[in-house]
């Protein structure tokens, strides 16, 4: 990595000079923010490179850096921005090299929450205009340089992988040579984008640029990170949500070879030691009374109770259109209320930090989807002022939201501020495991009636979490999170009385944030499983019905009629096999995806093919799009399949991966991922996957066996030969 | 291409002299070379690979040999590291991710890994590249079962199965993309 001391937030002499973060106003109502091209500072033409804004760096030799603004977690998105960069820049795609950014709000913010997010597939939607703007003003700027050096109009030439050139003389200049004089121009106010027919590094099946260190063992992730004289430390939370340490008998451990120090926190203890194993010896040797408090009662069981009861009643309403209630008093009335259990992230990498804290100053390693929070977090617990705080990001070995918390940053600087030296602080995954953020249970009501065969009302209820209360507050309106109802408001069907309904329901003291999917991975389930129940009343084949609902909606429809080909849609199948169809609006994007699945006489599953058909508009990188739905995919179909935390006692009862399963390769399907063309607007695909694959498996073994699953994960039980659900 | 690899190669602190450890030296044989260090006879090889010897390529996941993130060769087959006491592997073979693209199977594996792009986070990937390229040093030319067996203990959470299993069978063809 490049340590670039110009860097916001790592600099004392920022020479930062455009400042490009935009404030378009997207979903959240925040503030507006500097405008594209607004002068930040001075611009600074003294170190002999080009710097035309926050995110591109052009040295003398040519060598072009970009600063990405979101992080890589494996969704393939430095690829993509340096993409969205490098087309309007016209740089030469094979010297682009990337640097993660520093945390920085002002330059780094991502345009739609203001904040330095990586989350809600959202990097390239909120990116695309900005970054294109980025890239197209500084090409001007080079151009500019090299008219005025050969005293042409700018309009007379054009630029070209890395060099400007002067068609009508045959003179060209690389934009290293270019560099200096281009930092001394004026940007100008209003650079053109280009027409997307001129593309010719978006929409090409990019060779991702984080990959080639990911096969030899090079890519450094955040638990990768090593300091001079680090010590390692592994840590014990209280194992009820809630609790306390008590007293710690930290004698036997101490003797231990390689156990360097005990480190008692408020509600957790950690265990430092000369590696990560005379940590966890030393973690297993201490004797620790906790105090469990108020929480040691609870269970899933009560938890389920609760939010039953309080999904009965009346929510917020989040949308109304028609009149539902005269609606449903005719026609053939149906109800029904999907479940979905907690779940856990898991990812790869375990949790951790390595942190450094001085008298004055305190040092981050690691690898986060939130930057400026964890800054802004790691200050309070280490009692520095905020740019005391330096945070160092990395590659995430997974995030799938659980590093859109900061919590493992604060343990660690908390821990840390009790010696002088580095210490790499490293969860195990049974810690990762019972001390997640999780995702909430939630409830969803349905109640519709049909009339002449389709749907003419929809009454819809989401019962669950408000993540966003917490998360984002000001996004949280007149009681309606407005990401537990993603996908549920903007159902893809024309209902002509519809209705949708927030109740917020938190569950006690079980923390609950975003997971892959966020919102929409409880909605898409609930109305793709009741749109099939409601076709199978109406007596209509599911994709036919889903198509009389879908004609104001020429996007999906396209998608829904091209899966429903490249899937065999209606060829017979054997007894006990069946297809399922799901249709999504998430994320702005378009999918129709078909599972076809085979269930055994004891209830067993198999997954034989999936067929997904994409729309997600201009695919800045295609061929990640089909990637980053082949694994969506199987990460939604892993938790419909396996997926449930559960709770006894007020402790979580999963602890690793043999008990909290994962998918694994002998037990995947066939993929087919077809994405299709499309001059829109891109929109987000890092999650759209996953909250394809359980409602369509779902709605397959309802058509294999005839059995009405309504929650997750799937019971095999229900599915045996002779039981009925 | 990507600026993100090690940014503190030159200050790997190899065992810190001032541990109090009371260990016999051990002395291992990785990816060709002779390493010695103190540590207890029953700590996994991963702690010593990661935190004694600096060598990152090959991860923790589990700590049950239950994902394979930690995978390594052993004498030229796969093993999970993390449950791996390096008293067992005195006097082994040992090769890991660093090492593996200077044998034929594991050159053959990268080179499929990258040209038909499986990697998404690549947490996971040292451990899936190690299980591969044991499979295809073992079993040229492996069948889907064949590969089921060798790989159903690696986990991907970002879910690159389908890519694997055609990047196995790429790699064993040796067919070029």
């Amino acid at each position: 990595m490049i340590i670039d001391k110009t860097l916001p937030g790592v600099s004392r002499r920022s020479l930062l000079t455009g400042g490009l973060a935009t404030g378009f106003l997207l979903a959240f109502h925040l503030p507006l923010r500097a405008a594209i091209n607004e002068p930040v500072q001075p611009r600074d033409t003294t170190d002999g490179r080009f710097a035309p804004n926050a995110f591109i760096r052009i040295d003398e030799t040519g060598r072009t850096v970009l600063i990405m603004p979101q992080v890589e977690m494996g969704q393939g998105t430095y690829t993509s921005i340096s993409a969205v960069l490098a087309e309007e820049l016209d740089a030469d795609w094979s010297k682009v090299e990337v640097q993660h950014a520093p945390p920085n709000d002002k330059f780094y913010g991502n345009p739609t929450f203001g904040l330095q997010v990586t989350g809600n597939s959202n990097s390239i939607r909120a990116w695309w205009m900005p970054l294109r703007k980025a890239g197209a003003t500084a090409r001007a700027m080079l151009v500019q340089a090299a008219a005025s050096r050969w005293g042409v109009e700018p309009a007379s030439c054009t630029a070209s992988k890395g060099e400007v050139a002067h068609a009508a003389s045959g003179r060209k200049l690389g934009y290293g040579a270019l560099a200096l004089a281009a930092q001394a121009q004026t940007p100008p106010k209003d650079a053109a984008v280009k027409d997307p027919k001129d593309f010719v590094i978006i929409g090409q099946p990019l060779k991702r640029l984080d990959t080639p260190d990911k096969v030899n063992g090079k890519a450094i992730y955040g638990i990768d990170a090593i300091l001079p004289g680090m010590k390692f430390a592994t840590v014990a939370a209280c194992p009820v949500f809630g609790g306390k340490v008590g007293k710690v008998d930290d004698t036997a451990a101490l003797k231990l070879p390689g156990v360097r120090k005990v480190v008692v926190l408020d509600d957790m203890v950690a265990v430092i030691g000369d590696h990560m194993w005379a940590a966890k010896k030393g973690l297993e040797a201490l004797k620790i009374e906790w105090n469990e408090g108020p929480n040691a009662e609870i269970t899933t069981k009560d938890i389920w109770q609760d939010l039953q009861k309080a999904s009965e009643k009346d929510g917020a309403v989040a949308k109304s259109d028609g009149d539902i209630a005269k609606a449903l008093a005719s026609g053939d009335k149906f109800e029904a209320a999907y479940e979905l259990p907690f779940l856990a992230h898991a990812s790869m990498e375990p949790i951790n930090a390595t942190v450094h804290v001085k008298p004055d100053s305190c040092e981050i390693w690691t690898g986060t989807q939130i930057m400026t929070r964890v800054q802004s977090e790691a200050a309070k617990a280490a009692g520095l002022p905020v740019d005391k705080v330096i945070v160092n990001n990395h590659l995430l070995g997974g995030g799938f939201g659980r590093k859109l918390e900061p919590d493992m940053v604060i343990a660690a600087v908390k821990i840390a501020k009790q010696v002088d030296y580095p210490v790499k602080v490293v969860w195990t995954r049974e810690e990762d495991i019972q001390h997640d953020v999780y995702r909430p249970v939630y409830r969803d009501q349905i109640t519709a009636s049909l009339v002449d065969g389709k749907v003419a009302a929809w009454k819809y209820k989401v019962a669950g979490s408000a993540i966003l209360a917490r998360w984002l507050p000001p996004a949280f309106q007149k009681g309606i999170d407005i990401d537990a109802v993603d996908a549920a408001v903007d159902a893809p069907y024309d209902f002509a009385n519809f209705h949708v309904e927030y109740v917020r329901a938190e569950p006690p003291a079980v923390p609950t944030g975003f997971w892959r999917g966020v919102g929409p991975n409880n909605n898409v389930f609930a109305v793709e499983c009741a749109m099939d129940e409601l076709a199978r009343k109406a007596g209509k084949d599911p994709i036919e019905f889903r198509r009389s609902m879908l004609t104001k909606n020429p996007r999906m429809l396209a998608v829904l009629n091209l899966a429903a080909e490249k899937s065999g849609w209606g060829q017979p199948l054997r007894a006990r096999v069946g297809r399922g169809v799901c249709v999504q609006p998430s994320f702005a994007s378009f999918i129709a995806t078909v599972v076809e699945a085979e269930i055994d006489d004891v209830g067993e599953i198999a997954l034989r093919r999936v067929t997904s058909v994409v729309d997600t508009g201009i695919a800045v990188n295609p061929d990640t799009v089909k990637a980053q739905i082949e694994g969506g995919l199987i990460f939604g179909l892993t938790a419909a399949l396996y997926g449930e935390i559960t709770i006894d006692k007020g402790r979580v009862q999963q602890s690793n991966f043999h008990d909290y399963r994962m998918m694994r390769i002998n037990e995947t399907p066939k993929i087919e991922v077809i994405v299709v063309k499309s001059g829109e607007a891109p929109g987000g695909i890092g999650e759209a996957g996953v909250n394809a694959g359980p409602p369509a498996l779902r709605n397959a073994i309802l058509a294999a066996t005839g059995v009405t699953l309504r929650r997750l994960p799937i019971d095999r039980k229900l599915l045996a030969v002779g039981k009925k659900a | 291409m990507i600026m993100v690899t090690r940014t503190f190669a030159d200050l790997i602190a190899v065992s810190d002299p001032s541990s109090k450890g009371m260990h016999m030296a051990t002395t291992l044989t990785i990816n060709g070379e002779t390493k010695s260090f103190d540590a207890p006879p029953e700590m996994p090889l991963l702690w010593v690979l990661r935190d004694i010897l600096g060598m990152t390529g090959t991860k923790f996941g589990c700590g049950i040999a239950q994902c394979g993130a930690c995978t390594v060769h052993v004498d030229g087959k796969a093993v999970r590291s993390c449950v791996l006491p390096v008293s067992a592997v005195e006097n082994r073979a040992i090769t890991t991710i660093e090492h593996v693209g200077n044998t034929p199977s594991g050159a053959k594996v990268q080179k499929a890994w990258l040209d038909l792009e499986v990697i998404q986070c690549g947490y996971c990937q040292s451990g899936q590249i190690m299980a591969a390229a044991a499979l295809l040093a073992a079993t040229p030319n492996p069948d889907d079962s064949d590969i089921d067996a060798a790989m159903a203990g690696n986990i991907c959470r970002c879910g690159t199965y389908v890519r694997i299993r055609e990047a196995i069978k790429q790699a064993a063809n040796g067919r070029q993309s």
